[in-house]
């Protein structure tokens, strides 16, 4: 245990149960989560470099690639405007129902996938709610890409809203106060006191939501109409090439999705240690 | 990727206590007519704020809820409740609960010896650990359900053997319970990390010094002690293990009343034109989501407290 303590540069304890504790947590990740996914890169390799970027450079991978990155890219665009005014609103004004607004911010993190995917295409279809009223205009939005996007935002909306809202509520106001006694206009203060403050919790929602709808599925797919080169996201793709056995396919563009979410998670967790440092919460 | 961690959140009630509101004590009141625009936004700012955020949560928020409700009434309470009470559907729910209490209490086990490694001690490398256990969120559920396949499909790398021992993963419960518990996976122990990295370790070496047993010190002091965040980590991993979809879709069968959970039935009866009946099961999935977030903030009340 000596030579483990230090390598591993643990300090003396009394508490009990460290090396149990420790290394069957090391064990249960690496069944449930490190060797699966190592399996993915591991079958991929089975594949010589020619093939996997044929795979994936093939037409049909490309625009699914593109509308999925594309599509999220501007999902996370509109939750980090909106999901801006909204934390604001809910964080410095008073106004009726504002706690219920609040509350059900987080309804997409709670409603299942599949629910808000039916539920979002019966709204936008032709004959839905939404749809019907948009159809006369000649906009359609079920069953092409504008409904992929209108599924991601729904399910972005929450990141920006909850990672900003913190920060915003903990912002010393004297801040404000000392820069509108020094002259400074509603504007100049809110851009050059407040704004600096929560652009890292910015974008740390606006990658969280970028992430999250990159690798989407369960509500997309319902909206999406799947035609493929035309609505058909990357991760059905995956499922389409699993159905047909052609697992090589499906796990060479599954790799370059899990790449992209690891970068992901590190620029998350990149932003997230800048926000703390900017916010003090961390030296 | 849930909410944030509970510690983090803040108390609603603190912005009303350091007065951000419109002030009205004396000192305050000075400060304000010396400078009255000094945390006011003009009023049109101010309409044009609340009027967006209403109509932007209305619009993507209130309106698909409440249209989950309205289709699934659309032919009236009997036909509801008759599409509730098929068999199919009667053992989907089944299954969503069976796979949810595996998860769930796989992850609680595994939670608690994990959060017990990394917040009651110091080692290095314990932020790399934190970021590999909060991988499953950021990993798309489809590829979560594929890894599995890959792993014990027909023709996945353990395949054969198991073909050769009629054990049945994928296309059965086990791969589903698999998939489930690797989407939920960071979803326990994030909560409890935090809560008990702050509580340090100072109450768990009084009870040591006293005579207790490691065992009894974890049983009577140390889960006490995390006992609300535990149940807000139990909430959200229930939430999404009974409403996960890609994942369980990727390693099911898709065979209605055997490999069919809730979400899948929906599926199911959605792409089988019977929209009454898709309603109801998503009806009762609604209901789920709006009972746990109620739930969730009564907890986040008691753990802040903790």
């Amino acid at each position: 245990m000596s030579i483990v303590d230090s390598v591993i540069g643990r300090r003396k304890s009394v508490i009990p149960g460290f090396g149990i504790t420790l290394g069957t947590t090391l064990l249960w990740l690496a069944l449930i989560v490190l060797i699966p996914l190592a399996a993915l890169f591991v079958r991929t390799a089975e594949l010589s470099l020619n093939e996997f970027i044929g795979v994936i450079t093939s037409r049909r991978a490309l625009r699914a690639f593109e509308l999925s990155f594309g599509l999220s890219f501007a999902a996370a665009l509109v939750n980090l405007v909106f999901g801006a005014v909204v934390v604001w609103t809910l964080v410095r004004y008073r106004f009726p129902g504002r706690r219920l607004f609040d509350a059900i911010v987080d309804i997409p993190f709670a409603l299942p996938t599949a629910v808000a995917g039916i539920a979002l295409t019966t709204l936008y279809a032709q004959n839905g709610w939404i749809g019907g009223l948009l159809a006369p205009l000649g906009v359609k939005i079920a069953f092409t890409p504008l409904g992929i996007f209108v599924a991601l935002v729904f399910i972005g909306l929450p990141f920006v809203v909850r990672t900003v809202q913190p920060v915003l509520e903990d912002l010393d106001e004297e801040l404000e106060e000392a820069a509108a006694s020094l002259g400074a206009g509603r504007w100049l203060t809110v851009r050059r006191v407040v704004l600096p403050s929560v652009v890292p919790a910015l974008l740390t929602g606006f990658t969280m939501a970028f992430a999250r709808a990159v690798g989407e599925y369960g509500s997309v797919i319902f909206i999406a109409g799947n035609l493929p080169n035309y609505s058909e996201i990357a991760p059905l793709l995956i499922v389409i090439r699993l159905q047909e056995f052609h697992y090589a396919d499906a796990t060479a563009i599954a790799v370059v999705m899990l790449v992209a979410a690891l970068v992901f998670l590190s620029l998350i967790n990149a932003l997230q240690y800048w926000s703390e440092r900017r916010t003090g919460k961390r030296q | 990727m849930t909410a944030l961690p509970v510690t983090e959140r803040n108390d609603n009630l603190a912005i009303s206590l350091t007065g951000r509101e419109p002030a009205t004590a004396a000192g305050d009141g000075r400060r304000a007519a010396l400078r009255p625009d000094a945390r006011t936004d003009p009023p049109w700012i101010r309409a044009v704020a609340i009027g967006s955020t209403v109509a932007f949560l209305g619009l993507f928020i209130v309106l698909p809820l409440v249209s989950v409700f309205t289709q699934a009434l659309a032919k009236g309470a009997t036909t509801y409740i008759a599409a509730l009470h098929d068999a199919d559907t009667l053992t989907a729910i089944r299954l969503t609960l069976v796979i949810a209490a595996i998860s769930v209490a796989t992850n609680c086990v595994f939670g608690l010896i994990g959060a017990w490694a990394i917040a009651k001690f110091e080692f290095r490398g314990k932020n790399l650990l934190i970021t590999l256990i909060e991988i499953p969120f950021s990993v798309s559920p489809v590829i979560a359900g594929l890894v599995f396949v890959l792993l014990f499909g027909l023709q996945g790398y353990f395949g054969p053997w198991l073909v050769a021992h009629h054990v049945r993963i994928i296309f059965a419960l086990p791969g589903m319970a698999l998939a489930t518990i690797f989407v939920t996976f960071p979803f326990i122990v994030r909560e409890l990390i935090p809560l008990m990295q702050q509580q340090g370790t100072e109450e768990e070496e009084a009870a040591l010094s006293l005579g207790a047993s490691g065992l009894k010190t974890f049983l009577r002091v140390t889960l006490p002690n995390v006992k609300w965040a535990l149940l807000y980590g139990v909430l959200l991993c229930n939430a999404r293990a009974m409403g996960e979809f890609g994942a369980v879709s990727v390693v099911s069968g898709h065979v209605r009343g055997e490999t069919n959970t809730m979400p899948l039935e929906i599926e199911a009866l959605y792409d089988s034109y019977q929209f009454v009946a898709a309603f109801a099961v998503a009806s009762l999935l609604a209901l789920l989501a709006l009972v746990t977030l109620v739930v969730k903030a009564a907890l986040e009340a008691r753990v802040r407290e903790d």
